[in-house]
């Protein structure tokens, strides 16, 4: 099932025209608009004439997190404001935010994008979908939201927290299709299991699930435990939100809607384009975004490029699922941030040390988050109370980062530093 | 069955378009709009053969035209309707819609020139009527139509018009723009340029936004018409304004 197929299925040559003509009108576009890009391309001694193939991509500077920071919060709007419907933030949750706004035709190609993706996992306008991520500045709530309207589908804004009050809504409600992270769905099949609720007495047949890295271990898990075909799908506040690529019922790579998005893999540490296959960071430009184009935005997310068919029929190139990050940023239940963070938050308590390690574990089907710290001062016997230092800095966690962490005060010099080098995060999880 | 990539082209030392890139797909309208100077009426000159590429690429049914004398480029099936019509006023109608049979009567035997009359004047009954009548006795609208015809009768794979809705009242414009729905109907391609944005994206499928001879935005005819700056600059919308109503 498509639901573009004339845009899904293009032929190579023609979509590579397609890709052409709309990378040149957005180049003039941002050039025009865009004090950020015009600055760059002229402090690069280039302009958007001299862009004339998809390989003179390469020519363009890369936009990082930190541009997109830097201009916060609407400095690379190509459009006034006053044509953008709809402002969203990335999930940062500590310093500037990204922001990105969308004019009324970036919803509706939004919506059609996001419609692919869950028609290429197997929703159609019969399915019950309920949307149990987010809603709010964070992208993955509306973005499925509207794509599943947009398909005709019966939708659920469940949003996320009170899983057992969003299964009692999955059997009431004959849920057909779960939009959540995979973690969620582990969360999800591990309540059903306690509330004794039988698999059959849910409608389940689809989980469309994205937001943060998951394994094919996981997806064997969930499937089996729900009783569903589970897709993996991709996106990013930054380029777009969901909707960049989806998995078809293949399940087999995330195939990239290449008529808006033109990717590149690269090398993270040379910056050069690495062989087709091969694994490196995934590099976006838009093609089609008109209050927010960006221009060769570096992912940090680390996949591959499949060239091969796929049996589907789609002709966009598919990407592995994203299996890392090149910089040090956790995800942890959809939430973003770096190990920067907490360390700036010690900082500022007293009586602890600048020395931590961050223990991630995932305990069946949630990500648990331990933060160990020296504490010099407080004697062993206090380390345990639930009141004092450790609860303070439990709280200030907490509450800064918006999820549950654990904190261990230990000792020292307790946490180890092999050749001096201090080990930051300790990641237990497998994907 | 036309793509077009980086082409760039001038007058003298004034280059107009800056390396442009579009394309048309069979059975399409695709139309080009954008302000007075911005490089329409060369897009078209260039694609047609009037004026030399200075570099880029026009593949024409993926053959390569950028080098081929006008007429080569009309006998291969791209013909154009020019601004302002262009009709040969002391003539009459049959002699202008005869002249268009050219390329056609080399290669063709005489009756089936006699067919495409019958065709042509199906489509255009008023011309049937006036067949005999001096084409710059015509109205502007009938000109129109002549010159229209007069392309078809080279029996073309894509037709370019430039300005069809010129000078013409809004009634005439309607039927113009009909014809041209009509003939993609029956088959045509049609590559429009005008300054009148909102008729010309209310007929076609596609559209690009020429701007300084440089195209800044391509869509469907759809959401160019959604798109505000678009309404602000070429479709003669105030939004400001019409929201504090």
């Amino acid at each position: 099932m498509y639901w573009e197929p004339d845009k899904e299925c293009l032929d190579r040559e023609e979509l590579e025209q397609l890709q052409i003509e709309r990378l040149q009108s957005t180049l003039n576009r941002v050039y025009a608009h865009v004090p950020f890009y015009r600055k760059k391309f002229d402090g690069m001694g280039i302009a958007p004439e001299d862009i004339g193939s998809l390989t003179d991509l390469s020519r363009l500077p890369f936009t990082t997190k930190d541009d997109v920071r830097g201009n916060y919060p609407y400095g690379l709007f190509a459009v006034p404001l006053r044509e953008v419907v709809r402002i969203h933030a990335s999930s940062g949750t500590t310093g500037t935010a990204a922001v990105v706004g969308y004019t009324r035709n970036d919803i509706k190609m939004w919506s059609n994008l996001v419609a692919r993706v869950l028609t290429a996992g197997g929703v159609t306008k019969d399915d019950v979908v309920q949307v149990s991520f987010g809603y709010g500045l964070f992208t993955g709530g509306f973005g499925l939201h509207y794509g599943a309207e947009r398909i005709g589908a019966s939708v659920i804004p469940a949003s996320t927290g009170n899983t057992a009050r969003q299964i009692q809504i999955m059997k009431d409600f004959k849920t057909t299709a779960l939009v959540s992270t995979p973690s969620y769905a582990m969360l999800v099949a591990d309540t059903i299991r306690e509330m004794g609720i039988p698999v059959s007495a849910l409608s389940l047949k689809y989980g469309l699930f994205g937001a943060e890295p998951w394994s094919e271990e996981m997806r064997q898990e969930i499937q089996d435990a729900l009783g569903i075909v589970a897709t993996d799908n991709y996106g990013l506040s930054e380029v777009l939100g969901p909707g960049v690529s989806g998995e078809c019922l293949e399940r087999n790579g995330l195939h990239i809607n290449e008529d808006h998005f033109l990717v590149e893999v690269i090398d993270p540490e040379t910056l050069q384009p690495v062989p087709a296959g091969q694994k490196g960071e995934l590099v976006i430009t838009t093609l089609t975004k008109e209050a927010f184009p960006m221009i060769r935005y570096r992912t940090r997310d680390l996949t591959r490029l499949i060239a091969e068919p796929c049996p589907c029929g789609r002709t966009g190139r598919r990407m592995g699922r994203v299996v890392g990050r090149t910089d040090d940023m956790l995800i942890i239940k959809g939430v973003k941030f770096f190990p920067s963070q907490i360390e700036s938050l010690l900082l500022e308590i007293e009586g602890t040390e600048p020395n931590y390690q961050i223990v991630i574990d995932r305990k069946g089907a949630m990500d648990e988050v331990t933060v160990l710290v020296e504490a010099a001062g407080v004697p062993f016997s206090d380390r345990r109370r639930e009141s004092g230092l450790g609860e303070t800095i439990r709280k200030r966690l907490t509450h800064e980062l918006g999820i549950a962490v654990e904190v261990k005060l230990v000792g020292k010099d307790a946490i180890e530093r092999p050749e001096g080098k201090a080990i930051r995060v300790v990641d237990r999880r497998k994907f | 069955m036309l793509r077009i990539k980086n082409l760039e082209s001038g007058y003298g030392r004034l280059k107009v378009l800056k390396k442009v890139t579009m394309h048309i797909g069979a059975g399409e309208i695709v139309t080009i709009i954008g302000a007075n100077g911005a490089g329409k009426t060369s897009l078209l000159r260039t694609i047609s053969g009037l004026i030399r590429a200075r570099s880029g690429e026009i593949l024409f049914d993926l053959q390569e035209i950028g080098a081929l004398p006008p007429e080569k480029i009309v006998f291969l099936g791209c013909s154009m309707v020019p601004e302002g019509r262009q009709v040969f006023a002391p003539m009459t109608v049959r002699e202008n819609i005869l002249l268009g049979a050219y390329p056609q009567y080399r290669k063709r035997r005489g009756d089936a020139v006699r067919d495409d009359f019958e065709r042509i004047y199906g489509i255009f009954p008023r011309l049937k009527e006036r067949e005999r009548q001096l084409a710059g006795t015509l109205s502007g609208g009938e000109q129109q139509m002549l010159a229209i015809a007069r392309a078809l009768m080279a029996r073309p794979k894509l037709i370019m018009m430039d300005e069809p809705s010129m000078g013409l009242a809004p009634l005439i414009i309607k039927d113009i723009f009909a014809i041209v729905t009509r003939l993609r109907e029956e088959g045509n391609t049609v590559l429009l340029v005008e300054q009148n944005a909102k008729a010309a994206l209310g007929i076609a499928d596609r559209g690009y936004v020429l701007e300084t001879g440089r195209i800044i935005m391509e869509g469907t005819a759809e959401d160019l018409l959604s798109n505000r700056e678009v309404q602000r600059a070429y479709l003669g919308r105030d939004l400001d304004a019409e929201g504090r109503m």
